[in-house]
């Protein structure tokens, strides 16, 4: 899948449909359910950044579930001051950013809840909710003004 | 360091304060639990086991028994040592959650004091939730007495966590008759307790962060079957670990466990199936026929009542001289025969012997069974042996007032 500006993303993010990976008989799943998230131990994940972790195939992260948007957050970085107010509040850690910086959208994971642009505190959002249908050049040619606050 | 707890070699324990002291031996990491009559001194006495510094581990207590058994999910998933008490209501709160353990392979130890469900209310004993349980996936072992209380709890540990069975176990016993009943109990020391029981593996545990795991996924109909598939057959396999640790058990004490129990069942003419501390009264009752009127008279217990002995069943039911079995079941039915009389059935009917088969219901709430209504039953089957057929309804109720009830009649003779 496509990401919006210049966002860094591994290989294998959103690689294949949920529910494509491969089939294998009752001999060959993992005991219990059990999903392990990496092909490797990893020392301290939350010091790794997602592209450089070897995410399993069974990691939600290879799965893309584009599918289940209709409406998708478009992101302005000609507007966004990086108050990281979407990264924070965002359900389904689709925001992407680095060193406190806002690179774009995980649109493999993004439901289209539209918390990100309830929360964005600029004027105008640097995130609108448009439909799936719209391009994102043509979302950014029709952003509107700032408003002027009411006297 | 937990104190140490001086023993004799000779105790005398009823089936909870049994069941309570395994549980101490084991040295379990996580205790969660809801107390709930009659096995409610289980929970009392870990509790002050552990208020007295006996046990080194964790005593939760939560707000009701579905929480009890989650907590011992999210601890077990964790990686620790788990295990927790229940009766009746508290069982049936407990049941969408033991689906979730066997699922996810957590071999979790439950002691349930079996007990009648409401209702009418009643807090007395019969199997109705243990049979509630036999869908589960769990293990379920059946004590008839306190030193087997206690002998099968350290058993439990050692077959559920065996990394080739990796299952929950039930160790049942029952309400009052055995839970409250004191007698002589023989329990290991400490030390030789936990080196039968070992030291806990932990498999897939959530806290080795160097390999994180989901515990509890969800899975629709591309995964499902294949899941359920590979659990189904590991609690079919357990079977031979739970008779290599019934085997270990025996060297280390001289006392021995077989999944299928069995008595006098060499030479029987007729044969009594039944579960509990009831097969104690069948075992005097048909010692005493024996001696009486010489009717060869044989008991056979499932031990092992999940996964179900078709096998030892069958080896068990197999003979040239035995004519008829009657399967006693004390669970009421539900619009159906007696679980007992539908799996000893279906184990009977692909032997060469194939005798006849008939149920009673017993026992309902506690209600009493004597050694008499015992050979009353067990002459019964010698009429229905002489006769070549069930002379009566096939199911019928044992001890209840009123005119006689009964259903379905043979229609082979």
């Amino acid at each position: 899948m496509s990401m919006t500006g210049s966002a860094a993303g591994t290989d294998k993010r959103g690689i294949r449909e949920l529910g494509a990976e491969e089939k294998v008989g009752w001999d060959a799943v993992p005991q219990g359910v059990v999903l392990t998230s990496f092909d490797e131990l990893i020392d301290n994940a939350a010091l790794v950044k997602p592209e450089d972790r070897s995410y399993s195939d069974f990691n939600s992260y290879t799965a893309t579930v584009a599918s289940w948007r209709v409406i998708k957050p478009v992101y302005n970085r000609d507007i966004c001051i990086d108050c990281q107010n979407c990264w924070v509040w965002c359900p389904d850690t689709s925001i992407i950013s680095r060193d406190k910086q806002m690179l774009g959208i995980d649109y493999d994971h993004c439901k289209g809840c539209g918390v990100c642009v309830e929360v964005c505190p600029t004027n105008p959002k640097s995130l609108l909710m448009f439909s799936e249908a719209v391009d994102n050049d043509e979302a950014l040619a029709s952003w509107p003004e700032k408003k002027k606050k009411a006297k | 360091m937990a104190e140490k707890f001086e023993l004799n070699e000779v105790e005398v324990w009823d089936g909870n304060y049994a069941a309570s002291q395994a549980l101490r031996q084991a040295q379990i990491d996580v205790v969660a639990a809801y107390p709930i009559t009659p096995s409610t001194p289980i929970v009392e006495n870990y509790g002050a086991y552990q208020a007295n510094g006996y046990v080194d581990g964790e005593f939760v207590m939560v707000e009701s028994e579905h929480a009890a058994m989650s907590g011992c999910i999210g601890a077990a998933a964790a990686g620790g040592r788990v295990a927790t008490a229940t009766s009746s209501q508290g069982f049936a709160l407990m049941a969408e959650v033991l689906y979730q353990a066997s699922g996810m392979r957590l071999p979790i130890v439950l002691t349930v004091v079996n007990r009648a469900l409401a209702s009418p209310l009643n807090v007395r004993g019969d199997h109705s939730d243990m049979y509630l349980g036999r869908d589960s996936g769990w293990i379920q072992l059946d004590a008839y007495n306190s030193q087997e209380a206690y002998d099968l709890t350290l058993c439990a540990f050692k077959i559920g966590e065996h990394l080739d069975v990796r299952l929950p176990v039930m160790v049942h016993q029952d309400g009052f008759t055995t839970s409250h009943k004191a007698q002589n109990v023989r329990p290991l020391t400490d030390e030789v307790a936990y080196n039968f029981i070992g030291d806990y593996v932990p498999v897939d545990d959530m806290l080795d962060f160097t390999r994180p795991v989901t515990h509890g996924a969800q899975t629709e109909e591309d995964w499902h079957y294949e899941h359920k598939a590979k659990q189904h057959k590991a609690l079919m396999d357990s079977r031979s670990v739970i008779d290599q640790v019934f085997a270990e058990f025996k060297e280390l004490t001289g006392r021995e466990y077989k999944r299928v129990e069995s008595y006098m069942m060499e030479d029987a003419e007729v044969a009594m199936v039944l579960l509990g501390s009831s097969v104690e009264t069948a075992v005097l009752a048909a010692k005493q026929l024996r001696e009486e009127t010489g009717l060869k008279v044989g008991i056979v217990s499932p031990r092992c009542f999940r996964p179900f002995p078709y096998d030892l069943i069958r080896d068990e039911l197999d003979r040239e001289g035995l004519k008829a079995v009657v399967c006693m079941d004390k669970s009421a039915p539900g619009g159906a025969m007696g679980t007992l009389f539908n799996e000893v059935s279906a184990a009977a009917y692909t032997t060469k012997a194939r005798p006849i088969i008939s149920n009673y219901i017993y026992g309902l709430g506690g209600r009493d069974f004597s050694i008499d209504e015992a050979k009353r039953i067990m002459n019964e089957q010698k009429a229905h042996a002489d006769a070549g057929y069930i002379t009566t309804n096939i199911q019928q109720f044992s001890g209840v007032r009123g005119p006689k009830l009964g259903f379905f009649e043979t229609r082979r003779g």
